[in-house]
């Protein structure tokens, strides 16, 4: 299934701490519904105005029902600045669902016992992941690190069997890196997203423990469907390959 | 109701719009995103002989109505090409009846001439003849400066292939005319211009170019003009069709460059900010030339050029 584009209609949006925002909107492509790990693309400004590329972000919650999708994401430069004065009752360009994304569906065939790990606005996909992993019966242990204050951690209660944070300040839970509150040992599978640095700390982690652990990956991108080839990433046998089409999510062997 | 459908090199095209090189994939990436009946062609993803990874580093940088690429043609290859994606675009074409045109770059006058003689012998319909990379330190741009080793890669080209051919041309040409007539004269059936602009950005935080090339391309309405410049000289110095681009992203564009004698466009950039910028632009031209009575793109194209 490949993406569409439409015009989505904001209906709410929160501030969440100074630079994090809630964005949810009604999707009204029933034919294109995403699933966790994808991202859409968004454009809350003319195709002549800057910034030149619409911004990716991650599907934070789907909820099927009342086809809404939720973005949780971070205010950093020109494009999210304007994504962010985005009102109630606005509508802007959505393109998607793009990407894999995780393969909740064959992943809990393979594994039961899931490490969902975070770091900062990478906790953002986590959310959706977790919910499709309770959801087929293999509710997951949750592990967050952030800079100093967690957000959006309230709502795990009740799909996820555990839930522990750390901070780099240790203003709240465990003061260090989320990859010290867990043993990979202790996991069939290990998912992950968050910065780079934090991503291949966990994947080689994970590797020494011998547990399969899976990475979303970031980059710059123009087209958000393997067509333009500028978020290539050299995987390890030296192929390059889309993080938008044929990522974001891969096998941490493969790319670290 | 304005009638768009195009001739270019005796294919009929649904509407003078062509997806651009680099920008569309083999076409089918946008299957569901954009109107294909509306378009007229897809140029694939520029080809190599033995394709290529492609450059390390940052290869996308926004710019004001721009953006500067350093892909440095990521390509599976001519042979893969043919074998798989060149497929896909035949099959776009017998639903849709989008042409499809190889883009063919090189990094010596063999390679160019082996790939495309291999071209040759597929199903493609129009193979485009990239000697404007600004991505590849060896070859491709090399022949884009000079007239005469332009002229002489297109001479060996011609050689070797059978299909029409369309020659895109660098705008760091040394002087856009002169290349014209030299490709011309080499045997060019069409030539297609402008190709990306060189172009340079520095990121302060590192100290450093953006770019492990220190130079990419540049394309995006910021072109535009200039691009538009150089179509109007290609149109007055040859007597093949010209297919213009760079920068188009609205009807009005394209048909600035239909007035200035273009016999179609491409859109590349501009897929990016709207994906369904190439059915846009068409509907944009349609609706233009509905409020103006003009019936077909005849009766306009280098109108512009009488006051000259």
């Amino acid at each position: 299934m490949r993406a569409a584009c439409c015009e989505a209609t904001v209906l709410r949006h929160e501030v969440i701490a100074d630079d994090i925002r809630l964005l949810r909107v009604l999707w009204p492509d029933r034919d294109h519904a995403p699933h966790a790990g994808q991202f859409f693309t968004l454009r809350a400004w003319g195709a002549d105005e800057a910034p030149f590329l619409s911004r990716p972000i991650s599907v934070h919650k789907w909820e099927p029902e009342t086809q809404t999708v939720e973005f949780l994401y971070q205010v950093i430069g020109e494009g999210t600045h304007k994504l962010a004065a985005l009102k109630e009752g606005d509508s802007f360009q959505l393109t998607g669902p793009m990407g894999n994304g995780f393969d909740v569906e064959s992943l809990t065939k393979t594994y039961k016992k899931f490490a969902v790990v975070g770091g900062g606005i990478g906790t953002a996909p986590m959310y959706q992941v977790a919910r499709e992993l309770a959801a087929a019966g293999c509710k997951p242990d949750v592990f967050f690190g952030f800079r100093d204050k967690p957000y959006c951690m309230e709502e795990y209660r009740s799909i996820a069997n555990l839930v522990k944070v750390s901070t780099d300040t240790g203003a709240v839970g465990f003061h260090g890196f989320v990859t010290q509150l867990y043993d990979p040992a202790d996991y069939d599978a290990v998912l992950v997203c968050g910065p780079t640095v934090m991503m291949k700390n966990a994947a080689r982690l994970c590797a020494e423990k011998h547990t399969p652990c899976f990475v979303s990956l970031e980059k710059k991108m123009a087209c958000g469907i393997g067509a333009c080839l500028g978020c290539t990433c050299e995987t390890k046998s030296g192929e390059g390959k889309s993080v938008c089409k044929n990522g974001p999510v891969f096998d941490a062997t493969e790319v670290f | 109701m304005a009638d768009l459908k195009t001739n270019l090199l005796g294919f009929s095209m649904n509407s003078p719009i062509i997806g651009a090189s680099g920008t569309v994939g083999y076409g089918v990436e946008y299957e569901e995103l954009a109107d294909f009946s509306k378009i007229g062609g897809i140029s694939g993803k520029g080809l190599t002989l033995h394709g290529q990874y492609g450059n390390k580093g940052e290869r996308l940088w926004e710019t004001p109505s721009g953006l500067i690429n350093s892909i440095g043609l990521q390509n599976p290859g001519v042979q893969h090409f043919i074998d798989v994606e060149l497929n896909e675009m035949l099959e776009l074409k017998q639903k849709y009846g989008t042409v499809a045109i190889a883009n063919l770059g090189g990094h010596s006058e063999e390679e160019y001439v082996e790939g495309a003689a291999m071209l040759s012998e597929s199903g493609v319909d129009i193979v485009e003849l990239n000697i404007s990379c600004p991505n590849v330190k060896v070859g491709g741009m090399a022949y884009g400066v000079k007239a005469e080793a332009a002229g002489e890669v297109v001479r060996m080209v011609r050689d070797a292939c059978k299909k029409p051919l369309m020659v895109k041309l660098s705008p760091q040409a040394e002087n856009i005319p002169e290349m014209c007539k030299a490709v011309e004269a080499a045997g060019a059936d069409a030539i297609s211009l402008t190709n990306t602009f060189q172009a340079c950005a520095i990121d302060l935080e590192k100290r450093k170019p953006v770019f492990n090339n220190i130079f990419a391309g540049l394309s995006g309405p910021a072109v535009r003009p200039i691009a538009l410049r150089m179509v109007w000289q290609a149109v007055g110095a040859v007597n093949i069709p010209v297919v213009g681009l760079g920068g188009i992203a609205t009807g009005r564009d394209a048909l600035e460059f239909i007035m200035a004698g273009a016999t179609a466009v491409q859109v590349g950039a501009a897929n990016f900010a709207n994906p369904r910028a190439m059915e846009t632009i068409a509907e944009e031209m349609a609706a233009w030339m509905d409020a103006h009575g003009v019936k077909t793109l005849e009766e306009i194209r280098g109108c512009a050029r009488n006051a000259e």
